[in-house]
């Protein structure tokens, strides 16, 4: 959390496939062009989500056992992360959306339920500012975090199979994999998702950091 | 601090290296000028960063005092 060679790792991964996602070769596409590109920016905000609710669920879990302060507000920290790196793939998805299936909001059932997802996470903030006391704050939300988790993955990879979706991989869609994720894509697809989940990673530590140095402060 | 600042700088001078390499041997890219737009885009994340660092330094100053 405090070292520095893992932030370096992130923003080299970062620029690097930024400079990439622009400039390497795609293969030709129908409807997409060169708008496949997204894959590189769009994506990997929504991996970097799902690994912040990740850490979330972690020490909400750990919280329940420990008791401790600073595991809860490692939980909400993180989600606070991910529903920015959330908000930032719904719109990014919509505008994509946009010039490519005609409409920003298709109702694709995988864009309801995305945005249901984060419905569900804003709930969690909603229902921590609703109560007072700090201890009673910690454990209901934790256990609501643990619910809310297995919800988002269920809205965000099985019900979208089940039915037809324009999003690839989904409703007998084939994936990226299936046909155009080629090798050139995959060297920068994967470095783009690491360097943003690093990233988000790092966001989330220096908010816990600045929240723990807050707590010091007002109990001094 | 003065580690980070040199790093940047030198993935700065990389990218000229990009800019006049025939990585793509596409004349659109040279013609449709995407490496100015690719220059700004980096420009924006290294700014970014850089921001997140200094951040980081901040509070590692804070936290030694705390």
């Amino acid at each position: 959390m405090y070292k520095t060679w893992w932030k370096i790792i992130a923003s080299v991964l970062v620029i690097y496939s930024t400079v990439w996602g622009f400039l390497s070769s795609t293969p030709q596409l129908p409807i997409l062009h060169e708008s496949i590109r997204n894959l590189y920016f769009h994506v990997p905000m929504w991996f970097g989500m799902i690994v912040l609710f990740s850490i979330s669920v972690f020490y909400s879990v750990k919280y329940l056992g420990s008791g401790k302060a600073e595991d809860d507000i490692r939980a909400v920290e993180s989600v606070n992360v991910g529903i920015v790196y959330g908000m930032l793939g719904i719109v990014t998805g919509a505008i994509w959306a946009r010039f490519t299936w005609g409409q920003a909001w298709s109702f694709d059932v995988k864009q309801n339920f995305a945005a249901i997802a984060l419905l569900l996470y804003f709930a969690y903030l909603i229902l921590r500012n609703a109560i007072d006391e700090e201890q009673k704050r910690a454990k209901i939300s934790a256990i609501y975090n643990i619910f809310a988790f297995p919800i988002m993955v269920v809205l965000l990879f099985v019900l979208p199979r089940l039915s037809d979706s324009l999003h690839p991989g989904n409703g007998g869609n084939p994936g990226f994999n299936a046909y155009d994720l080629d090798s050139r894509m995959r060297m920068v697809f994967y470095p783009a998702c690491l360097g943003w989940i690093l990233i988000g990673y790092w966001i989330y530590t220096l908010k816990y950091r600045i929240r723990t140095l807050e707590k010091k402060q007002i109990s001094a | 601090m003065k580690k980070i600042s040199a790093t940047l700088l030198m993935l700065l001078s990389c990218l000229g290296l990009y800019a006049q390499g025939n990585i793509t041997a596409d004349s659109l890219y040279a013609s449709g000028k995407i490496y100015v737009v690719v220059v700004c885009v980096v420009l924006i994340l290294l700014g970014l960063i850089f921001f997140l660092f200094s951040m980081d330094r901040r509070l590692k100053k804070l936290e030694r005092n705390a």
